[in-house]
């Protein structure tokens, strides 16, 4: 399959080729990718990219996938709207 | 990684990255930066990313103009081909209380005079700018345009690619485990991967600069503070400036990637980098209430970071009294980020011993000889 139709992180809409180039650049960590892509920054979280990420890592590097994949969990876990939170007695 | 380097930048921040850049720049030869984790992990990468020049003292409007000048001009500066995402929108800063309202009067008219043509505005001029803002109980609001924001990554990796560029060494995953002084002088560095023979060590450590103090047996007058912040979905444009209130402790801004990014002090000293439920209600609160609209956006992250706070709010760039070959660039106060292009420059000259290129004072002896002014504009 063609690497650069891949999607790695649908929330960002980024593909396998854009990972592993960066992962070539020398970014070999989940978090450093995170940040410089924003893979993983979408509503999902990284809950779906974050693992493929850390899986060609691994590949590319040779380091072992438990190094590799440590995930930050942020809260909130599925994503709140305001309202959700205050309230509909704020509504206008 | 060297065992010998003229000087050692501690911290992979963009202050650190900015130091090291500026120095090769100048000439000097064989930098080597260490990085703990990897580029933008503390301060840098958690931080909110606006840059604005409506400061409240000289030192902090110097700074950040010449800050903007630089990031307006970033690709011709480093040579870099990266796209930071500059953008200026504005800072629209709301006064809700006299005393806020008359400090913005002081701070428009020194910014002024100092070449920053921020201006006051009417509730209603405000409105024109943000038509959404909830303007009950406000007073006015100070704004300026070229005030705005960058991708706070993508700005570390474009100085980091330059310094090394210009053949700075740069080391992730290095921890500096302590520093070697004799008779009052630097003599090294001991990281996990070795020792490194040096007489200069830049503190760029930012929320961990007290540690790199100690090592050297300095009680720096910083300490840590967590702040939270947290982003949304990306939707539409819809907020051009970023705003903010003192008095409400917020700051919310749209990036030119969609997503909102907003956040406040609870003003915690703690060591702990978690992100709280308690922000996260108190803050679905603050800026539903100034920003309606903002309901509808839905939260997808929330974090925290370290403001590492110097006594007057103002960075301490400066050589070391006590130890010799010792710099800091610490206390950033939760500005490190917009401030940095003109640190770099400033520590450059301390460490080249030239004239500073701007009249201020960041020196780590004010604080003794009293000459403080504190920064007033601070969430």
């Amino acid at each position: 399959m063609d690497e650069e139709k891949i999607i790695v992180c649908r929330c960002e809409d980024i593909t396998l080729k854009e990972i592993r180039d960066l992962i070539h650049e020398g970014y070999t960590t989940v978090e450093e990718i995170k940040r410089v892509s924003r893979a993983g920054m979408g509503p999902c979280q990284g809950k779906t990219c974050g693992p493929i990420i850390a899986r060609e890592i691994s590949k590319i590097t040779g380091k072992p996938i438990e190094e590799v994949y440590k995930p930050s969990n942020r809260p909130p876990f599925g994503g709140l709207f305001f309202k959700e939170i205050v309230g509909e007695s704020n509504e206008e | 990684m060297k065992n010998k380097a003229s000087i050692v930048v501690i911290g992979g921040g963009i202050t650190g990255v900015s130091i090291a850049y500026n120095l090769a720049k100048a000439g000097v030869k064989d930098i080597v930066l260490l990085e703990r984790k990897y580029l933008a992990y503390g301060a840098t990468g958690r931080c909110g990313a606006g840059v604005r020049q409506q400061w409240g003292t000289k030192q902090n409007c110097i700074l950040a103009r010449e800050s903007v000048k630089i990031f307006e001009n970033i690709k011709d500066e480093l040579n870099i081909d990266i796209d930071i995402e500059f953008k200026q929108k504005g800072y629209l800063l709301l006064a809700f209380t006299e005393k806020e309202w008359n400090q913005f009067q002081k701070n428009v008219q020194l910014q002024n005079s100092l070449g920053i043509n921020s201006k006051l505005l009417t509730p209603d001029e405000a409105k024109n700018i943000v038509p959404f803002l909830n303007t009950d109980n406000l007073l006015g609001a100070a704004y300026y345009e070229k005030d705005g924001h960058a991708n706070p990554f993508l700005t570390t990796i474009a100085y980091a690619k330059a310094a090394e560029n210009l053949g700075v060494e740069i080391n992730k995953g290095v921890e500096v485990l302590d520093i070697l002084v004799k008779n009052g002088r630097i003599k090294g560095v001991y990281t996990n991967h070795g020792f490194i023979e040096t007489e200069k060590v830049v503190n760029a450590a930012g929320g961990w600069s007290q540690n790199i103090g100690k090592m050297v047996g300095i009680d720096l007058p910083v300490y840590s503070e967590r702040h939270e912040i947290l982003a949304t979905e990306p939707v539409n444009e819809i907020l051009g400036p970023m705003v903010m209130s003192f008095s409400y402790n917020i700051y919310c801004q749209q990036t030119p990637h969609g997503s909102f990014i907003m956040g406040y002090g609870p003003k915690e000293r703690t060591t702990s980098l978690r992100s709280s439920w308690q922000f996260l209600e108190s803050m679905a609160q603050k800026v539903t209430r100034l920003l309606p609209p903002t309901k509808n956006l839905r939260v997808v992250r929330q974090w925290a970071g370290y403001y590492n706070m110097s006594p007057d709010h103002q960075p301490i760039v400066s050589k070391c009294e006590e130890i010799e070959g010792f710099y800091l660039a610490i206390g950033f106060s939760g500005h490190g980020f917009m401030l940095a292009p003109a640190v770099g420059i400033l520590m450059k000259d301390i460490i080249l011993e030239k004239k500073l290129s701007w009249d201020v004072v960041l020196d780590i002896g004010r604080f003794k000889r009293n000459e403080i002014i504190k920064e007033p504009s601070v969430v």
